[in-house]
């Protein structure tokens, strides 16, 4: 058996010199855990955005020929944003909303602070009553709502309409009624002159 | 009887020499079948051999020699050869040539420098460039001056319009120094190597020769050089290298660089623009081999510590 | 698992899982197996083999996020990989470096065992196993190798698809089967991918079987004798994790040496030009592991006839296919071609001297296929292909009979290590003492 040693036999070694034969075992194990985890890093950073991904991180739009009453649909990063130029009537609409019916009261506006309450002026750059310009993606599950581009009305607050599980927004985007918890997100936005935009 | 004093030789082996006689030409051949010799002719000539910053495993791109290739490459080549595989914000990328770590002073704090899409000097390079976008809402393709998201342009709208213009499509430049063997030494000696070509070739019209490039001059030889057989007669070589389409490209003085400390002569034109092609072929090289060295270090202590561990417990087996 | 295993589960949870799931039991066998005492560092390839697949599928995986299988996309997607993906560069060098790695490891994996007999009676099934694992490692590589769909990806596979076309009456519909089309295209490439992608999985499969076909005679060793009693054994763990795992550690130094300095030293640098299915390169040769083989295809350039007839029995071209797939297929039968009782090559002066010549005649065809196809080479060649054949068929067969006694055979594991001891032993006193 003494052949046979197995290695509760060299762990259990006497005495000091034991415990310093014990350690070099313990380091040559941990260092091929450091190894394992180092190796773990760009293993899993490849999936992170790609260079060419991130510098596609900001969009310029021309937004000179929309019309007012009428919302255009460009792409950032992969996802819709609606560009909504509000008529006269439906900015008063929007101010005739009391605060305390809103169902998220948070402005989700990255423009503003963070927790900012969602007023008319939150949701919206400083001086461009007309525009709103959000992330036309259904705070709910995913889903794209229809504005008045596909339903005319734009659902019973003449906002938008999704139709995946009936969530319904004002034309500031914000959630009147449905399952969506949260206002549809304003991008950080930027405008570089009154016909250029800049999102991202 | 010789095969009897052979095999008592042979006793003496072990697998350690009967590997190691083996092994070493096997290596020797896989790292040499890389640069295996061109077909028949002449032959190619061996390229220069340059002392490249970037050589070794220290080595590291010379930023400026960098910028100044990317200029020869911008007034010179550009006019023929595409560079599809980079975009302008590869130029500002860490490792660039035209990457900044911050801001200059005076800049807005909102833009990040270090971010190549925000970096102002890629931002005017790309801005200098017109790109094909489109179509636009009337259906028509319109150009708009480049982003850095942009990649460099192709000279030529298509492949037809390239052949019209050379007689063949002059090939793209992305990974030149990796595509050809000797890399930047090669592109280095053909940019350098043009010459005319001996008296005893006729290598025709609107072709350049060059001893660098891969080619076959056997059938250029003047007839009065070949006996009745049509072999080259006494005396008589096929010379190194072939013709190429492309006529000499650089010439002293036809890119004005900023520091007038650095000579413009093509020698130094073609070492800048060695530089820029390494650059732009492996972009990721310096970090490439920063990254080498932890890795090294790492496995070198790992090693040690495994091997004590390996004695230690070996140790217990003495009888 | 052919020996006795001494685990006793502990704890509730591991009586539990004994009785359902014996993990802990079969892990615990593997743990313990008896190992001969006396293996050298030409026995750590097998577990440098089983690290090499595991990297080899962890970068393909990650890499497969990133590449397009699309004739017009792919050499793009590889330099998207190169240089814009997190790492990418690290992980597409890591990767095509790894299968030199690999066929590094299983060259010298093979040679070992071609030298100290480990394919004999009764271990024939592990080394058919293994010649199975070297066939898929092939088809893999060459098939990873088409991917970046450079001038050499596509001409390599425009010429190995086409060595079917040589199959009388059926190779051309093969061919045609292979492509999915009438040239290497974009139906290929995709194909090619699917099967990059899943014949590595298949070879964890064939590994475990190779791997547990070891597990019931056990290794074999130096000496080639069998384990006759325990003091001729030592347990896998600690003793052979620790030094597999330092063997590997130093392998992976030079891993790293490529990837990280050294990365195209064995690429070919018209790769890294886009394929162009009208051009076709100067000079095209595989990647260096396949050197010998297809110096031997090349090397069978005239057609078999009937004597005295000018009826051609093997065309050149169908000779050479069957050449190159024979010197694999050969292997598969090499238990039976050596029959010599003694297994190590230790032992066998005679032997060791022919095999000393084989391993220069397959380093020399390495040698010679990666030279253009002409005059001497193609004699050189045909020399070299019969030397290879000549080995397996007559040379081992021979030695067989005539090599029977062996030179000084130690009766077991316990008394060659003992004896190389004294020697040691002896070597250091008499240094120590110096002659007067």
């Amino acid at each position: 058996m003494a052949d046979m040693s197995t290695s509760e036999d060299i762990a259990s070694t006497q005495g000091e010199e034991g415990t310093r034969r014990d350690f070099i075992h313990l380091l040559a194990g941990m260092t091929a855990v450091g190894a394992t985890a180092a190796v773990a890093v760009p293993l899993v950073d490849q999936m992170n955005p790609d260079a060419s991904v991130k510098a596609l991180a900001t969009k310029e739009a021309v937004i000179d020929s929309i019309e007012p009453g009428q919302v255009v649909t460009v792409v950032w990063q992969g996802k819709p944003i609606f560009i909504r130029r509000r008529t006269k009537k439906e900015i008063e609409e929007a101010k005739t909303i009391p605060m305390k019916i809103l169902k998220d009261k948070i402005a989700r506006n990255l423009n503003t602070e963070d927790k900012a309450p969602a007023t008319p002026e939150n949701r919206i750059a400083a001086g461009r009553e007309e525009w709103v310009i959000v992330v036309g993606i259904c705070t709910h599950l995913g889903c794209i709502p229809l504005g008045p581009n596909e339903t005319g009305a734009g659902g019973d607050w003449h906002g938008w309409f999704c139709p995946c599980h009936g969530s319904q927004y004002d034309n500031l985007g914000r959630i009147m009624k449905g399952p969506a918890p949260e206002n549809l997100l304003i991008p950080v936005v930027e405008f570089l002159s009154d016909t250029k935009i800049k999102i991202g | 009887m010789i095969i009897k004093i052979l095999v008592m030789k042979m006793g003496k082996l072990s697998i350690k020499r009967v590997a190691l006689s083996a092994l070493l030409p096997l290596l020797a051949g896989a790292l040499w079948t890389g640069g295996v010799a061109q077909a028949s002719g002449g032959g190619t000539r061996e390229p220069v051999e340059v002392e490249w910053s970037f050589n070794g495993p220290f080595g590291h791109y010379d930023k400026a020699a960098v910028q100044r290739g990317f200029q020869v490459y911008k007034q010179v080549c550009s006019s023929c050869h595409s560079l599809k595989f980079v975009a302008f914000r590869h130029l500002g990328e860490k490792g660039g040539p035209f990457h900044a770590d911050k801001c200059p002073a005076g800049f807005p704090d909102n833009i990040d420098c270090a971010n190549p899409v925000e970096n102002p000097a890629v931002k005017a390079i790309a801005a200098e460039y017109d790109i094909v976008d489109g179509p636009d809402e009337s259906g028509d393709m319109f150009t708009r001056p480049g982003t850095p998201a942009d990649y460099f342009p192709n000279p030529y709208p298509n492949k037809q319009m390239a052949i019209l213009a050379n007689g063949v499509v002059p090939p793209d430049l992305s990974l030149m120094a990796k595509a050809r063997a000797g890399g930047p030494d090669y592109i280095y000696s053909l940019l350098t190597g043009f010459e005319e070509a001996p008296d005893h070739v006729d290598i025709g019209p609107g072709v350049y020769y060059n001893p660098y490039f891969p080619g076959d001059l056997s059938s250029a030889i003047k007839p009065e050089y070949l006996d009745e057989h049509g072999h080259p007669k006494e005396g008589i070589h096929v010379p190194e290298g072939g013709v190429l389409k492309m006529k000499p490209p650089l010439v002293d003085n036809i890119v004005d660089y900023a520091d007038e400390e650095i000579p413009e002569t093509v020698d130094q034109y073609a070492k800048d623009v060695g530089q820029f092609l390494m650059w732009v072929a492996e972009p990721k090289m310096e970090s490439r081999k920063q990254t080498g060295l932890m890795v090294l270090v790492y496995l070198l202590i790992f090693g040690g510590i495994v091997y004590a561990s390996y004695r230690q417990i070996w140790s217990k087996d003495e009888h | 698992m052919s020996h006795e295993s001494n685990y006793v589960p502990g704890s509730a949870i591991e009586r539990f899982l004994d009785k359902r799931l014996p993990l802990i039991r079969v892990a615990s066998e593997f743990m313990e197996f008896p190992t001969p005492k006396n293996l050298n560092y030409w026995y750590t390839f097998g577990a440098i083999l089983t690290v090499m697949l595991m990297v080899q599928i962890v970068t393909g995986v990650v890499l497969a996020m990133h590449y397009t299988p699309e004739k017009t996309m792919a050499f793009a997607s590889v330099e998207h990989i190169m240089r814009d993906v997190n790492f990418g560069d690290l992980l597409r060098y890591t990767h095509a470096n790894g299968a030199s790695m690999f066929f590094i490891a299983v060259y010298l994996h093979m040679f070992r065992g071609l030298y100290y007999g480990s394919f004999k009676e009764p271990r024939e099934v592990i080394w058919m196993l293994g010649v199975l694992i070297f066939l898929i490692m092939m088809g893999t590589a060459f098939m990873g190798y088409v991917l970046p769909w450079g001038q050499m990806s596509y001409w390599g596979a425009t010429v190995i698809t086409s060595l079917f076309s040589a199959i009388p009456v059926v190779g051309d519909s093969i061919k045609t089967l292979l492509w999915g089309g009438f040239s290497v295209d974009n139906p290929t490439l995709n194909r090619f991918f699917a099967l990059h992608f899943l014949l590595p999985f298949a070879l964890i499969g064939v590994v475990f079987l190779h791997i547990w076909a070891l597990h019931v005679p056990g290794n074999t060793n130096p000496t080639g004798v069998e384990i006759k009693s325990k003091k001729d054994a030592v347990p896998f763990h600690p003793y052979y994790t620790v030094k597999d795992g330092f063997a590997i550690v130093l392998f992976l130094i030079m891993f790293a040496v490529f990837v990280f300095y050294m990365p195209n030293a064995l690429g070919h640098t018209d790769n890294y030009i886009e394929a162009n299915p009208f051009v076709t390169p100067v000079h095209i040769v595989p990647e260096w592991y396949f050197l010998p083989f297809y110096a031997m295809l090349r090397s069978i350039t005239f057609d078999l006839t009937i004597p005295f007839t000018d009826i051609v029995l093997i065309n050149s071209k169908l000779g050479g296919v069957m050449v190159m797939f024979g010197s694999i297929i050969i292997l598969f039968f090499l238990s039976w071609l050596d029959r010599a009782k003694v297994r190590s090559m230790r032992y066998r002066p005679w032997a060791r001297f022919w095999f000393f010549l084989f391993v220069i005649d397959a380093v020399f065809l390495g040698w010679l296929g990666g030279k253009p196809a002409e005059q001497p080479y193609i004699a050189w060649a045909q020399g070299a292909t019969a030397f290879y054949f000549i080995y397996f068929l007559i040379i081992l067969p021979a030695l067989s009979m005539f090599e029977a006694q062996p030179k000084g055979l130690p009766s077991s594991i316990s008394e060659d290590v003992l004896s190389k001891k004294a020697k040691k032993q002896k070597a250091i006193e008499s240094s120590i003492q110096p002659a007067e």
